[in-house]
């Protein structure tokens, strides 16, 4: 699997940077819609050539990806060419007739966003209402009866003492949870600092995942917390161009989710030869697809379990990549942290948070 | 069920498997599993299933030495665990 695959099995699809909401941990600072947004034709010949790459399914997200007016079209078109559907959506636009209509297709899976068992604890991160909105979407869905949709958080300092109400809230839905871990991509790298789960916290998720983790999907995020002992169930490795990518919302691919950045742009399926090209033959998956040094992790003795964890994380905290995850639960990633000169860490390449106040830093983007 | 050398097995209709080099990934769009078959040996006996009367004749047609028997029922064991493949109606 480190040498990559013929074709991704996880690719995460963008659709667009416009968003109703504003969370604080944003992987893909979203808000503003950009202006070169594919559009519903280029969407559509990018599903002709993942069909014929035969992609399983995708991952649809944004920005909200129902706030795109050709969102139904665009699910329509890629189930119908046996690609499934996965979509994160906030909520906001199920309401009790679209969720009807979400309930009468196949091969889609629903994923409502929810960082907080409480509006208090949910709002401080997702933004006033955004409790009540993804409540009400939920409530939709299972009045449609959709099915077992998933409840999806990102697991923070916060929430971590919520996991079993978060059970329970997805046990009352017939629902399934699914945890991720917060990484500090996109407006996540202003907040990661103060939201990430304390060292104490980690060895919490780790516990509550080998007791839970059959019933609980975590898209194989926490594979850094292998050290702790046994090993979580999934693939334990970093997945970045090798099973997994981006397509973000002007069409440009990275090796995924969590680094849209210059260093891990592969190249845009606009280009010759479009994504099969970017994905078979670019430098920076080749690249990644080479065995990769152990670096400073080499001579410790938990690198097999943790892989050295996670890319992204090291790379928008200001660690060097061959560098221990800033959240090695050894401690390495505490020490690694502490020398990084302060402003020194990268910074995500692109931002399209909305401008709220003439203050707030960072809204002046060349476009 | 348990699976044998008379076991009549087909590819899950909703199964769809895909070439790539250390062997095949196979998906169910159903119950939305991901298996990866690691050998292409396993690959070409799972997608020849239908073809033959039994497990046997599969077995025997993918060249298949008697030796390997054991390894490859207990993967097609596990195979329809997962709803890769399913056990198939004869209908005469």
């Amino acid at each position: 699997m480190k040498r990559g695959l013929d074709a991704p099995i996880c690719l995460t699809w963008e659709l667009t940077y416009a968003c109703n909401l504003q969370c604080v941990h944003c992987l893909s600072s979203s808000g503003q819609r950009d202006e070169r947004e594919l559009s519903t034709l280029e969407a559509k010949r990018v599903l002709d050539e993942l069909r014929d790459l035969q992609v399983f399914y995708i991952n649809i997200g944004g920005g909200e990806p129902m706030v795109r007016r050709d969102f139904f079209e665009l699910l329509e078109y890629s189930v119908g060419n046996g690609i499934g559907v996965k979509f994160s959506t906030n909520g906001a636009f199920i309401d009790a007739e679209k969720a009807r209509r979400l309930a009468a297709m196949d091969y889609l899976d629903i994923q409502i966003s929810l960082d907080g068992v409480d509006a208090a604890t949910n709002d401080a991160v997702r933004g006033v209402g955004s409790y009540d909105t993804a409540r009400r979407a939920m409530d939709n869905l299972a009045a449609a009866n959709f099915g077992p949709f998933k409840i999806s958080v990102v697991v923070t300092r916060h929430n971590v003492s919520q996991l079993d109400r978060f059970k329970a809230l997805a046990d009352s839905y017939g629902a399934q949870l699914r945890i991720t871990r917060l990484r500090p991509s996109g407006r996540g790298a202003d907040t990661w600092h103060e939201l990430h789960p304390t060292n104490g916290q980690q060895r919490q998720i780790y516990d509550w995942l080998m007791e839970h983790g059959e019933n609980v999907l975590t898209g194989d995020s926490f594979f850094h917390l292998n050290a702790f002992g046994e090993s979580l169930p999934g693939l334990n490795m970093c997945g970045a161009g090798r099973v997994v990518c981006l397509i973000d919302p002007v069409g440009d691919v990275y090796a995924c989710p969590f680094v849209i950045h210059d260093e891990f742009k592969a190249g845009n399926v606009r280009d010759e030869g479009g994504f099969s090209r970017v994905w078979k033959q670019s430098d920076l998956f080749r690249s990644l697809r080479e065995p990769q040094s152990a670096g400073a992790c080499a001579s410790c003795g938990s690198y097999d379990a943790c892989q050295g964890g996670c890319m992204a994380a090291k790379f928008f905290t200001g660690i060097p990549l061959d560098g221990p995850d800033p959240e090695c639960v050894g401690g390495d990633g505490e020490h690694a942290l502490s020398v990084v000169q302060p402003g020194s860490a990268p910074k995500p390449a692109m931002d399209h948070t909305k401008p709220v106040t003439l203050t707030r830093k960072n809204t002046l983007v060349a476009r | 069920m348990t699976i044998d050398l008379d076991s009549v097995l087909e590819l899950h209709p909703q199964v769809a498997v895909r070439p790539e080099p250390f062997g095949a990934l196979a998906y169910h769009y159903g119950n939305r599993r991901l298996i990866f078959l690691k050998h292409p040996d396993v690959v070409r006996v799972v997608q020849r299933l239908a073809e033959h009367s039994d497990v046997a004749a599969t077995l025997g047609a993918c060249g298949i030495t008697p030796d390997r028997h054991d390894s490859f029922l207990a993967a097609l064991a596990s195979l329809q665990k997962s709803e890769i493949v399913r056990e198939r109606i004869v209908t005469c």
